[in-house]
């Protein structure tokens, strides 16, 4: 008989065929990974968790026979006598859910894992690469200590690991100890008697031999500490998240706000090691705050956009240099602004912000129903179309609706050949 | 073999030495005692990860990859993430040797259940059961199972994932029309199989394919020449084996593929006697592993308390609920294989007056094993149940047949129940219940229309009514199309020959191949 553990042989055997099955599902589990966005909280769902296909596709069909006359022997009768009939639809027609009830499909559950699950969710999403600065994969090499050599440059000796192996082989190979020695020199010395002395010559003749033969350290001994380099990636990201937080933005809006920001990030995260978020709200005066504040904290005021930009841009020259910073902003406003500031919001953006900007995402929320959005353009809107129109590598889109988030970030960052015109 | 007296574990921990204790216990009675002839066994510890995995590939340790199985494994997963679904606490695999997962979660007990049941209730029924002697080399299959993986392996790197992807969802739609169910061909034989597979493609890309040589050459001259009797016999018709039918004949298919119709098939073939089997090999297993647990705790080996836990689990395995019981879903093949195995053995040595009538062949014929072994070696779950299920134990289980008939307006009828009547006809819808060749619809190949269109044309012998299912069948037979390359259609008659339905499917176009 022969036991084998097998616990430790690598699990996960299914993955292929799993990778496999996900592949061919994957139009569909994709449909149902969006379906189920919009029915749940963004952070629920980037948990991942279970989906709904519909088993059409999946489906192995073999042939089944159905209907027709049934015989079936039970166990547990109680009280019935040959020739007694029993009600079809009640109890005791055991466990027939009718024949000839037609091919009911049934959708197929599983469930996706976060990962699964996101590359799903993003997965024809791509960061629009405009006027790159420094490309994502770039990496520099840092230094790290990685053991031991037996080759190497002297300068990398490791002297107690070089003197511990050496001690180990004197002790392995019984080289005399020094102390041995001169104890019996001293016998030497002391005796009288010629034939122990010339006994204990010849002993220490013996012992000299040996510790020539062998050396006190040997180059089998040397160690040197080996290094490697390892890659550092340098890939990070800041997002920006503006926010105009005035009385005129309801927690509707606040709460679009927020969960096209959480899609944002949870994109970002995916493609960069290390991801800054700063938040900047701003009434007529913009304030760099914690997400909580952002969301959550009560403010109230005139609007000055401006205010939010000139914020954004002291922070990027203070904290994030663009040559080493990927810059992402995405501004959600309902649109209004004081008239007079349009001009300096304008001159911010195309002078300072959109040059260091990876992109720049505008979100224009509405309220549920989205009838604001029936009458003329806000002021912000038309400004920024403005921009745009003369080239400038900003998106803009209106949602008044949570469903249409996602929609709308998938529009934004939708793959595609030609980009919104990059800035030079 | 060292000790063989003392306690084999105290408490639930067990090593891989304990294992090894009560596995020499377990075989200590199991030969000496039961008489039992099994392969050598290897046990294997796995996680419950593992189990998963294995069970997704229909329990084999080596398949190839396939997305239903992906599939299976989601499904499988998602029901025992939600604690629908328990793992089974082992999985037996019928080879030489005969390889028995144990779950590392298990306790000491469950692990001398598990080695009990699987190790030598399985595996002396794999090796002695005729139908497993007649259909399954065990030797082979582990070798087969390897070739078979890297053969699709190989056929993916040279034709393309998605060409052998669609051969082989077609094939698996047809697995249950795969197997020879009448013995006569010689045994398979796997190892030579393997051996022969590369020959037979090589043979196959030079020789001129059977059916082709009856095609009729001018039309006058075939009729009298060809002989409808005599196209059919060449054709092999009819034959319930559509998936050697297709590897044989199917005009259009490129060598490779007919290999992997014929891996397919064989894989079919090699589950074909478990599918007959389920109620007696159970019931072997689960006796086999109460016996010899019993033994164990007689002689002190395994303490009370381990033995009600034994209990306990054992209880859980065997439990019948009645047919109006929430939880009911048919027959546990566990409890009535156990149930009639140790009813054969009330017959064998205390038997009633009822049981010399019913049964004079065994009864009070006292050597409990000696027929016990017999049985094992010499029946399927139709024929065990029609020969074997006893009046009392029909009486004890309270067994009733109910007959279904849509027309009956009043309702179900009670047709036979557990009395003097009722017995044998009672027995013989039970036994019909577990026919595998009752349950699968009948379906073979008639005809093929050569002087015409080509066209494959196939019979489904309708028994009480019962049809295809519409969906089901229109996409298998889509896959049936789309190997053959021609129409099929496939022709539903009752026992009259009165046509009921009749499907007709062409082919999809065929991709351009790469």
């Amino acid at each position: 008989m022969h036991i084998i553990d097998r616990r430790l042989n690598p699990g996960g055997k299914s993955l292929e065929n799993r990778q496999r099955f996900l592949r061919r599902a994957k139009s569909l589990v994709q449909g149902a990974v969006k379906k189920t966005s919009q029915e749940r909280d963004i952070k629920d769902v980037l948990e991942g968790g279970e989906v709904t296909i519909p088993l059409d596709g999946m489906h192995e069909p073999r042939f089944r026979r159905e209907g027709g006359t049934r015989d079936m022997v039970l166990p547990g009768n109680k009280k019935f006598v040959e020739g007694d009939y029993l009600q079809r639809q009640g109890q005791g027609s055991a466990k027939d859910s009718g024949p000839g009830e037609g091919d009911s499909e049934d959708a197929f559950r599983f469930v996706l894992s976060r990962d699964e699950f996101v590359d799903l969710f993003l997965d024809d999403l791509e960061l629009p690469d405009l006027a790159k600065r420094k490309i994502a994969q770039t990496e520099s090499e840092g230094i790290q200590r990685a053991g031991y050599t037996t080759s190497g440059s002297p300068a990398n000796i490791s002297v107690s690991r070089t003197v511990q192996l050496a001690l180990a082989r004197r002790i392995a190979l019984r080289r005399p100890r020094k102390s041995e020695m001169e104890e019996l020199e001293a016998e030497i010395a002391d005796c009288t008697d010629e034939e122990t002395r010339a006994e204990l010559v010849a002993k220490l003749e013996k012992l000299k031999a040996k510790s020539k033969r062998i050396p006190f350290i040997d180059p089998i001994d040397i160690r040197y500490r080996r290094f490697e380099t390892v890659p550092k990636p340098v890939a990070q990201a800041v997002m920006f998240c503006l926010m105009d937080v005035s009385g005129s933005m309801s927690e509707h809006m606040k709460d679009l706000a927020k969960r096209f920001y959480m899609l944002l990030y949870v994109f970002l995260k995916r493609r960069y090691k290390h991801v800054e978020i700063v938040f900047i709200r701003h009434t007529d005066r913009a304030e760099e705050v914690d997400e909580q504040t952002f969301f959550y904290g009560p403010a109230s005021g005139g609007t000055l956009v401006s205010s939010a930009l000139q914020a954004m841009s002291d922070i990027v020259r203070e904290r994030f240099n663009p040559a080493d910073w990927n810059i992402y902003a995405a501004q959600a406003s309902d649109g209004d602004n004081s008239y007079s500031d349009g001009e300096l919001a304008g001159m911010l953006l195309t002078e300072k912000i959109l040059p260091v900007c990876q992109f720049f995402a505008y979100l224009e929320v509405g309220e549920s129903g989205g009838s604001a959005f029936d009458l003329s353009d806000s002021s912000l809107w038309t400004l920024y179309e403005r921009l745009r129109n003369g080239g400038a590598p900003l998106s803009m889109r209106k949602v008044s609706e949570r469903s249409e988030i996602f929609p709308v970030f998938h529009d934004l960052f939708q793959r595609r050949e030609t980009q919104e015109k990059a800035a030079p | 073999m060292t000790e063989t007296t003392g306690r084999l574990f105290e408490g639930a921990d067990w090593d891989f030495h304990i294992l090894q204790r009560i596995h020499d216990a377990c075989e200590n009675v199991a030969i000496k005692q039961l008489g039992l002839d099994v392969y050598p066994n290897q046990i294997e510890v796995i996680t419950a990860e593992q189990m998963l995995d294995a069970y997704s590939s229909v329990g084999m340790p080596l398949f190839y990859k396939h997305w239903s199985f992906g599939k299976h494994f989601a499904f499988h997963e998602a029901s025992y993430r939600k604690g629908l679904m328990g793992l089974a606490y082992e999985i037996v695999i019928n080879s030489s040797p005969c390889i028995s997962y144990l779950m590392e979660e298990n306790t000491a007990t469950m692990q001398t259940l598990v080695i009990a049941h699987a190790a030598f209730g399985h595996n002396h029924f794999f090796k002695n059961n005729y139908l497993f002697k007649q259909w399954t080399d065990a030797d082979g299959i582990l070798d087969y199972l390897d070739f078979a993986k890297n053969y699709v392996a190989q056929c993916e790197e040279r034709y393309g994932r998605a060409e052998v992807e669609r051969t082989l969802d077609a094939a698996h739609a047809l697995m249950s029309h795969g197997i020879d169910r009448y013995p006569g061909k010689k045994k398979l034989d796997l190892r030579a199989e393997e051996k022969r597979a590369g020959r037979r493609r090589q043979h196959e890309e030079e020789v001129f394919n059977d059916l082709w040589r009856t095609v009729p050459t001018g039309p006058r001259k075939s009729r009298t020449v060809l002989s409808i009797e005599r196209r059919r016999k060449l054709l092999g018709l009819p034959q319930e084996n559509l998936l050697y039918f297709l590897e044989k004949s199917a005009p259009r298919l490129a060598p490779w593929q007919r290999e992997l119709l014929r891996v397919v098939r064989h894989i079919a073939q090699y589950f074909y006697p478990q599918s007959q089997t389920k109620v007696m090999n159970e019931g072997t297993a689960t006796y086999v592993h109460y016996r010899i647990m019993n033994a164990l705790h007689q002689k002190g080996r395994i303490s009370d308390g381990n033995f009600l836990e034994f209990l306990q689990s054992h209880t859980n395995v065997v439990f019948q609920p009645e047919f109006d019981d929430p939880r009911f879903s048919g027959f546990n093949p566990y409890a009535l294989g156990f149930a009639m195995m140790q009813d054969i053995e009330r017959i064998v040595t205390n038997p009633e007056a009822e049981d010399r009538e019913w049964f004079p062949d065994i009864a009070g014929k006292g050597d409990v094993m000696g027929v016990l072994r017999d049985v094992w070696a010499n029946y399927r779950d139709e024929s065990f149940i029609n020969q074997f299920l006893s009046p009392k134990l029909m009486r004890h289980l309270r067994m009733f047949h109910l007959h279904d008939d849509p027309e009956e307006r009043a309702g179900i009828r009670v047709d036979a129940i557990h009395d003097d009547r009722g017995f044998r006809r009672v027995r013989r819808e039970l036994a019909r219940q577990h026919d595998v060749g009752f349950i699968d619809a009948n379906i073979e190949v008639v005809d093929v229309d050569l002087s015409g269109d080509r066209r494959l044309i196939l019979h489904h012998h309708v028994i009480k009514g019962a049809q295809l299912n519409e969906t089901d069948a229109k996409r298998v037979l889509q896959h049936l199309a789309d190997l053959w390359t021609y129409d099929v259609s496939l022709i539903e008659v009752d026992a009259n020959d009165k046509v009921l339905r009749e499907y007709v499917v062409s082919p999809r176009p065929i991709p351009a191949a790469a």
